[in-house]
């Protein structure tokens, strides 16, 4: 099952690779990865999507715990959580696509952040599963280049990750 | 130049200074090292200072396996002194074996000067991200400020919650600079706090548990050793009459010529630990970590169903490949402490009910018969020197007081199931990377700690030439060491896997164009000895130990069986009541 995980750890150089590391050298599944420092600039927020079974999970948790850098860990999928990710995207905005792309990307609450003779640039956020959606209805020939930051992820109400 | 930020001391030292003063600050009495271009300041400053010993060893891989034996032996965190770039790889190897072991060390490597990183400077290597994987922490110093904090915690990680070796990279620019020394009292980490003291619910679910157990089984490891908790143990066991068996890594944890104790288990475990292990009904594992050479085939051994309680104070090596029941986070002292604290506190009146008296009777039955089988059986006839008969006469010349270190393969399990080691930290040896090589160095290591004490270092003909170059550094040391190669003219454990799974097809394992070890021990310095008749072993075990030559080291080279195999064997993707008895070939 799909999991995302956060984490604070010390912002230090070396630590990104460390669990990185970590993914690599345990075979565990990285579908994406996102660090960047918080408000306190001593620590850094990385959010893990990741996938495996109960017992990975496990492992994957109380490996990244270990850590000497990692000072907190929580899996976002043990209570109510709110998933974001970022995308940009170039599409085609010739003849009749540059209609076309402008009503999709109003029925997906996307926002055209740039404009050129033959292409939009589209900024879409969201759950990845939406952002999936978004690109495929898209028309293939359409999308010039994609770029995604990979899953945010933080609980819902009262659940803070903080120490 | 007066450090404003310092107001305690203004004495000014060069980062190299500061380096010696750490260690002293930390009471480090060996420091087991190698010289070149990135520490010559660091040795320079050794140069000055008489408060550690330099033992300088003939390659760095030497230099971490004797500060892991130290460490072993002492259980204080074992140090070692590399250059950078092939000083700092020549390391790797003990560092990993330090890592899978849960040893602490810090070491120490020099670092090409700061600016120059990221050059492919002159005996360049990025030592932190080499050995991240294989350290339990690393650090690269980027400004002297911040070197004595780190060598500070360095220490503290190293020795705290599940031991584990730290690398301290250190830039040559920064040991020539100069700063005033002040180190800290105490460690504050907010990333890295060990728990040390179990849940005293789960340690009370626990004892009921093994109250109420009809087919108990204590299974302890290396944990033990690395907590210093076999007082402890031995109390519990005692007080509940369980049987009890040792991982590799655990033997001395218990002592082995007590009753209680069905020997190792595993692999090449007694057939009384290994059918134990898989036939009780509550299972309760002390400071081990479930390896896959302890449980063997894991469907197998989750076909019998038990109740399994786990203590330890890591929490990944809890229901990592095998899942557990009650699991308890903490130091072995401490949960155990515990647990004999309720024992005769709380669950005082319970436990002297033995409500499972009969049940556990019934137990031992079982287990005395699986002992009468006696596994560890071999023939005592033979006119070849059998290796497991060195090892019973090695364990009767010494008294069973020796510390013994092994290299690994067949000559390391025999030393295993026919040492026995009735105290921890008298079994030294690589276990979780099995590196061959390490024998000598952890002889040298162990010698240095207890300088009067009886060291042998059991080793094959293979093993012993992977680090045979420290015999210089024993001459230089005075290092009284007995190496008792067990010579099988094959890498033994590697032949007998080729007759067992590889249809006698001996590739590449025959030991072939040997030294005359006797020749070899003298040109070194020391007293060589053949012994090629069983009836010379006894005598010339007694003369290596003997008063005359208690102050030379003693390589002693014995010709052994050629096809000895080590049994009992648990076969790769066998389960553990499935193993060879030496009787069935
Ligand atoms: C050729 C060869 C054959 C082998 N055959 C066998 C065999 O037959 N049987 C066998 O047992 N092994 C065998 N081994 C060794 C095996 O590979 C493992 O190294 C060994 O089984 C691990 O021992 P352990 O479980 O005690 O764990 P260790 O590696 O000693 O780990 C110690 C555990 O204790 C925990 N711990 C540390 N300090 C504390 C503390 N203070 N409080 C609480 N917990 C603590 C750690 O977190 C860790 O989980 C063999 C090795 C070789 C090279
Ligand atoms: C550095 C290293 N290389 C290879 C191995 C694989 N290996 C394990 S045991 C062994 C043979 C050891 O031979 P020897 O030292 O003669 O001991 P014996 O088994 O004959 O007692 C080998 C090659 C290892 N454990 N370590
Ligand atoms: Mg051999």
């Amino acid at each position: 099952m799909k999991h995302i995980i956060s984490l604070l750890m010390e912002n230090e150089a070396g630590a990104l690779s460390r669990v990185a590391g970590l993914f690599s050298a345990r075979a565990y599944n990285i579908e994406s990865l996102t660090v960047a420092p918080t408000e306190d600039p001593t620590l850094s927020r990385m959010t893990i999507v990741t996938s495996g079974s109960d017992e990975v999970i496990e492992q994957i948790i109380k490996q990244l715990n270990k850590l000497v850098d990692v000072v907190k860990v929580l899996d976002l999928n043990d209570g109510r959580y709110i998933e974001r990710e970022l995308m940009l995207v170039k599409v085609k905005a010739t003849g009749p696509f540059r209609e076309e792309m402008k009503r999709m990307c109003d029925i997906f609450r996307g926002r055209i952040i740039d404009v050129a003779d033959g292409s939009y640039t589209i900024e879409l956020t969201g759950t990845g599963s939406k952002l999936d959606a978004f690109l495929e209805a898209l028309d293939k020939t359409a999308i010039l280049e994609t770029v995604r930051t990979g899953a945010s992820g933080i609980g819902r109400g009262d659940r803070i990750l903080k120490i | 130049m007066e450090d404003p930020s310092n107001p305690t001391t203004g004495n000014q030292c060069t980062g190299a200074e500061i380096v010696i003063r750490c260690l002293q600050e930390e009471n480090v009495k060996f420091v087991f090292g190698y010289p070149g271009g990135a520490v010559l300041n660091i040795y320079d400053a050794i140069f000055n200072q008489s408060h550690f010993k330099h033992v300088l060893v003939r390659h760095e891989q030497a230099a971490v396996h004797a500060a892991d034996a130290y460490a072993r032996a002492t259980g204080e965190v074992g140090v070692a002194l590399v250059t950078s770039g092939p000083g700092a790889t020549n390391a790797v190897t003990g560092i990993a074996t330090a890592y899978m072991d849960s040893i602490p060390l810090v070491v120490l490597s020099g670092q090409v000067p700061a600016p120059s990183i990221g050059m492919d400077a002159f005996q360049e290597v990025d030592m932190v991200g080499i050995t991240r994987p294989c350290v339990k922490h690393n650090f690269l110093v980027k400004d002297i400020k911040d070197l004595a904090a780190t060598i500070k915690k360095a220490f503290y990680i190293a020795g705290t919650g599940r031991p584990g070796p730290v690398v301290v990279d250190i830039p040559k620019d920064i040991t020539a600079q100069f700063h005033a020394f002040s180190y800290p009292e105490t460690v504050e980490m907010r990333s890295y706090n060990p728990i040390l003291k179990g849940h005293s619910g789960q340690i009370k679910k626990a004892l009921r548990l093994m109250l109420d157990a009809k087919r108990p089984m204590l299974y302890t490891g290396g944990g033990i050793i690395l907590g210093d908790a076999s007082e402890q143990l031995v109390k519990l066991a005692r007080r509940l009459g369980f049987p009890i068996t040792n991982t590799l890594m655990g033997l001395g944890g218990y002592p082995a010529t007590d009753r209680q104790f069905v020997g190792m288990l595993g692999m090449h475990g007694t057939l009384e630990a290994n059918m134990a292990m898989q036939d009780c009904d509550v299972l309760i594992a002390i400071g081990a970590r479930f390896d896959d050479r302890v449980i063997g085939n894991p469907d197998h051994f989750f076909s019998k169903s038990r109740t399994i309680i786990h203590i330890d104070v890591d929490p990944s090596s809890i229901s990592k490949r095998v899942k557990v029941d009650v699991p308890i986070v903490g130091h072995v002292q401490s949960v155990l402490g515990e647990m004999n604290d309720l024992l005769d506190g709380e669950f005082k009146a319970a436990a002297d009910k033995k409500p499972e008296e009969a049940a556990i009777q019934a137990w031992w039955t079982q287990i005395e018969a699986w002992r009468s089988k006696k596994c560890l059986s071999y023939d005592r006839n033979s006119d070849i020197i059998k290796p497991q008969y060195v090892l019973e006469k090695l364990w009767e010349v010494t008294k069973g007081d020796a510390f013994i270190t092994s290299d690994v393969g067949q000559h390391q399990m025999w030393a295993a199931q026919y040492y026995k080691f009735d105290k921890p930290r008298r079994w030294i040896n690589s276990g979780g990377l099995g590196t061959m090589g390490v024998g000598l160095p952890y002889a040298m290591g162990v010698q240095l700690a207890y300088p009067d004490a009886q060291v042998a270092c059991v080793t094959g003909e293979a093993s012993i030439q992977m680090c045979i170059q420290e015999l210089s550094t024993c001459k230089q040391f005075h290092l009284p060491v007995k190496v008792i190669t067990l010579n099988n003219r094959y890498m033994g454990m590697v032949r007998q896997w080729q007759e067992f799974f590889y249809g006698n097809r001996y590739s590449e394992s025959y030991m072939d164009a040997l030294p005359d070890f006797v020749k070899l021990a003298e040109a070194y310095g020391h007293v060589g000895m053949r012994i090629e008749k069983p009836s010379d072993v006894e005598p010339a075990l007694k003369e290596a130990f003997g008063p005359k030559l208690k102050e030379r080291m003693v390589f002693m080279d014995f010709l052994t069986d050629q096809k000895e195999n080590v049994f009992p064997m648990v076969p790769n993707g066998k389960g553990l009541s499935e193993m060879i008895l030496a009787e069935e070939l």
